[in-house]
């Protein structure tokens, strides 16, 4: 049964299992898990990015097709769903017709773009995606009246998938970190640490929403894991590897191309969607900026290009380091500036230094492990597995060479 | 119908081919003279003409009407002004260009060189602000050279670094440019957080560039016609260094290399000469001179961030793009263009101004895929 769930495509890698299992246990109980209103932003983050940065590795780690609009996309299905919840006001159908909307939308872009630079090289697709998503945050920016520009538009969400929504009932969380914080720094008082740790959980339609999120990322990561794993992603893996050649079999790389890339749009968009629903706000800045699009490339190559996997680790680590390294580098750099010598490199360490600390291990990963986290963890796993089997082999021939 | 076409063709055929051929020939020129032109004959339509068919005589001229009421001073300095920004654009565009060109390595972190630039050129000029302030042409040209020479300097170091570092391990795979260059320009705009701190910086530019320099009513045709100094200044540098560059290229070894590098690398390395030397020298030449481009913007906006690189580098992707990636006389042209662009679209409508960027880009790319001036690779 797993095998047809992730469609033959497993982890391979015993730690990777273990991660992968973590994080979705971490998501799917994580309301219950971890409290606070912090947590559980980033929690939902992390579900919309899984979509997102999978279905961008769609494009750069199974095609090698690096665009930089994708996040245009993304703000395509956040302003269209919060336009269309705007005019039609907080009720459902709103919502599904922002979503084909934006959707449709998408599918006409996605195909002028590909119709304007897919048959050019690899690096001109980059640079005229890079130039047209900014004309389109320009163009939101601007068209205020509408977007409400650079303030961003509130996005008033249906009264059932919103905070005021309340159901009656209660249920008990168990505040995880909070529970091994109090165990590590005050080991005997167990009883009355394990007491505090319990936490009200309010059922409301802030969390429906949030479930929603999580079962259709699930879902879609699964679709994306379906996909490449077919006929049609193995003609992607062709196309990455040796487009001459692909060609010469007899498959229309554009048309693979550009399917591609309008399929991964699409799922952008519906990234975008939800991220609206999520957040409840949409800025351009959290959007559509050209940061966040380096953010959601620098998601797909530290969790590793071209297994959708990484996409997943990539997007829980970043995400987690986004939220939580800030205040692990303030430690770190209130620390230094009281060492002597070491105050002069402290301002290396401060709390909003964390993207250049992202930085360099994005750049080392380019080098050093070009297939991100999960290609490592397989590598080494495949490592292992062979030494395991040379062992056996070479054991075997020594009984036999004895028998 | 038709044949009457082609008779026509047949008396006026030397002008049309003479005009098709100008059109392929000099696309530079051609788009050029398109857009200064129409601009010109929107400042020359009179303003009484147009309005009179829908309007009253007194009647005021509807919002989308007003774009013909430009005058002809108002066409001189806007101009003017986008001579000067293109300008600007093309000091920044012209090392990432030629990078490209000579060993086809595409370089996302040029923005972070020109942001560098910029705040090493603001550091020196807040530093010497008592220079700038004095008023004398001594101290003022003293103070300019000085932060242009600063910025060149530490950015042409980091260039070094850079192309050492950073680019070296990943030539010829594109996408890991992409990659890494993307990683250093991060890392680029950090240092600038950890150095400069967070928040943005203000340059104080020098009194005497300060103001403008408005043409005397008597003057024939541009008569009150009004122009910024650091304006002026900004075309006169950026025409000074496009024609050392051309004469560098064009007349000396290091032009010839660079040139025959772009056509044929293989072929410039089977002569003996060490193109990787060639390369870093023009990769450090470039770096540099997106640290003066930066330093001359951060002046004319009299205010730096970190960020500005990064926005900047959009036009500078307009700009080598439209231009033929490679070419320093496509990157010249497409300079300029993008500079003109932007003010007479930012006259007209300045919400447009950033979509009319792109947009140019988009238009010349369905003509010519390859760009203005495309850069044949054997």
């Amino acid at each position: 049964m797993m095998h047809s769930i992730l469609s033959g495509d497993f982890p391979r890698s015993r730690v990777l299992t273990g991660l992968l299992i973590a994080i979705f246990i971490g998501l799917a109980l994580g309301p219950f898990l971890f409290g606070g209103t912090v947590a559980f932003r980033t929690m939902g983050l992390i579900c919309v990015f899984i979509i997102v940065v999978a279905s961008y590795d769609l494009m750069l780690g199974y095609t090698h097709v690096v665009s930089f609009a994708h996040l245009m996309f993304f703000g395509f299905g956040a302003y269209g769903v919060a336009m269309a919840l705007d005019a039609m006001g907080s009720n459902f159908t709103a919502i599904f017709v922002g979503l084909g909307a934006s959707l449709a939308l998408s599918v006409v872009v996605a195909l002028l773009l590909g119709l304007l630079s897919l048959r050019v090289k690899a690096i001109f697709f980059a640079l005229v995606t890079l130039a047209i998503a900014f004309a389109f945050m320009v163009l939101v920016n601007q068209l205020y009246f509408i977007t409400g520009g650079e303030d961003g538009m509130r996005v008033a969400v249906p009264r059932e998938l919103g905070p005021a929504f309340r159901m009656d009932d209660t249920w008990t969380g168990f505040s995880l970190v909070g529970w091994l914080w109090g165990v590590i720094t005050n080991p005997l008082a167990v009883a009355e640490v394990t007491r505090e740790a319990f936490f009200d959980v309010r059922m409301n339609g802030r969390l429906l929403m949030y479930y929603v999120t999580f079962v259709l990322a699930t879902g879609l990561f699964l679709f994306m894991l379906r996909l490449v794993n077919s006929p049609f992603g193995k003609v992607l893996l062709a196309i990455r590897e040796n487009e001459f050649r692909a060609e010469a079999l007899g498959y229309r790389t554009v048309y693979y191309r550009t399917a591609v890339v309008v399929i991964a749009s699409m799922l952008a968009t519906v990234g975008g969607v939800l991220f609206a629903l999520v957040t409840r706000y949409i800025t351009p800045e959290s959007t559509l900026d050209f940061e966040l699009a380096v953010f959601v490339l620098l998601m797909c190559v530290i969790g590793g290009m071209g297994t959708l996997y990484g996409s997943v680790v990539g997007a829980t680590v970043f995400l987690i380091a986004q939220n939580y390294l800030q205040d692990l580098l303030g430690g770190v750099s209130d620390w230094m500036e009281a060492m002597p010598l070491l105050h002069y490199v402290a301002g290396l360490f401060g709390a909003d230094r964390w993207l250049l600390w992202f930085g360099v291990l994005f750049v080392l990963s380019v080098y050093f492990f070009p297939t991100g986290i999960v290609g490592q963890l397989r590598t080494w796993a495949a490592e292992r597995e062979r030494r395991r089997q040379g062992k056996a082999v070479a054991e075997g021939e020594t009984a036999e060479q004895t028998g | 119908m038709s044949a009457n076409i082609s008779t026509m063709n047949g008396s006026s055929g030397g002008l049309r081919q003479r005009f098709a051929a100008f059109r392929d020939g000099y696309p530079h020129f051609f788009v050029l003279g398109l857009m200064v032109g129409v601009m010109l004959l929107l400042a020359l339509v009179p303003y009484r003409t147009v309005a009179g068919p829908w309007l009253q005589a007194g009647e005021e001229v509807p919002a989308l009407l007003q774009l013909f009421r430009l005058g002809f001073t108002t066409w001189f300095t806007l101009t003017v002004s986008g001579m000067a920004m293109g300008l600007m654009i093309f000091i920044m565009s012209s090392g990432m260009t030629l990078t490209f060109g000579l060993m086809s390595v595409l370089n996302l972190g040029h923005g972070g060189f020109i942001s560098f630039g910029a705040f090493c050129g603001a550091t020196v000029v807040a530093y010497l602000s008592h220079w700038g302030g004095s008023g004398s042409l001594m101290l003022t040209t003293g103070v300019l050279i000085l932060a242009f020479f600063y910025a060149m300097l530490i950015t042409g170091a980091l260039g070094i670094f850079f192309e050492r570092v950073v680019i070296r391990p990943v030539y010829g795979d594109h996408l890991k440019q992409i990659l890494v260059t993307i990683g250093g320009a991060i890392i680029l705009m950090e240092l600038i957080h950890v150095i400069w701190g967070p928040t943005d910086l203000p340059v104080p530019r020098p009194d005497l560039l300060r103001g403008a320099v408005i043409f005397h009513d008597g003057v024939p045709l541009i008569g009150g016609a009004a122009i910024e100094i650091y304006r002026l200044m900004a075309v006169v540098v950026g025409l000074i260094l496009y024609a050392l560059m051309q004469l560098t290229i064009s007349r000396t070894k290091v032009g010839v290399l660079i040139r025959a590098g772009v056509e044929s690398t293989e072929m410039v390395e089977v002569q003996g000469y060490r193109i990787r030397m060639l390369f870093l020298a023009v990769f450090v030449v470039g770096s540099a001179l997106a640290g003066l481009g930066g330093a001359m913007w951060g002046m004319y906006e009299q205010i730096v961030n970190a960020h500005m690189g990064e926005h900047l580098m959009i036009m500078v992707i307009v700009v080598i793009i439209t231009g033929g990636l490679g070419s320093i006389t496509g990157c010249f042209y497409a300079a300029i263009l993008v500079g003109l662009i932007n003010l007479y679209v930012g006259y007209l409508e300045p919400r447009l101004a950033g979509i009319a960027t792109v947009g140019l880009m988009v238009a010349v790319l369905m003509w010519r895929p390859q760009g203005l001036i495309p850069v044949l690779r054997h």
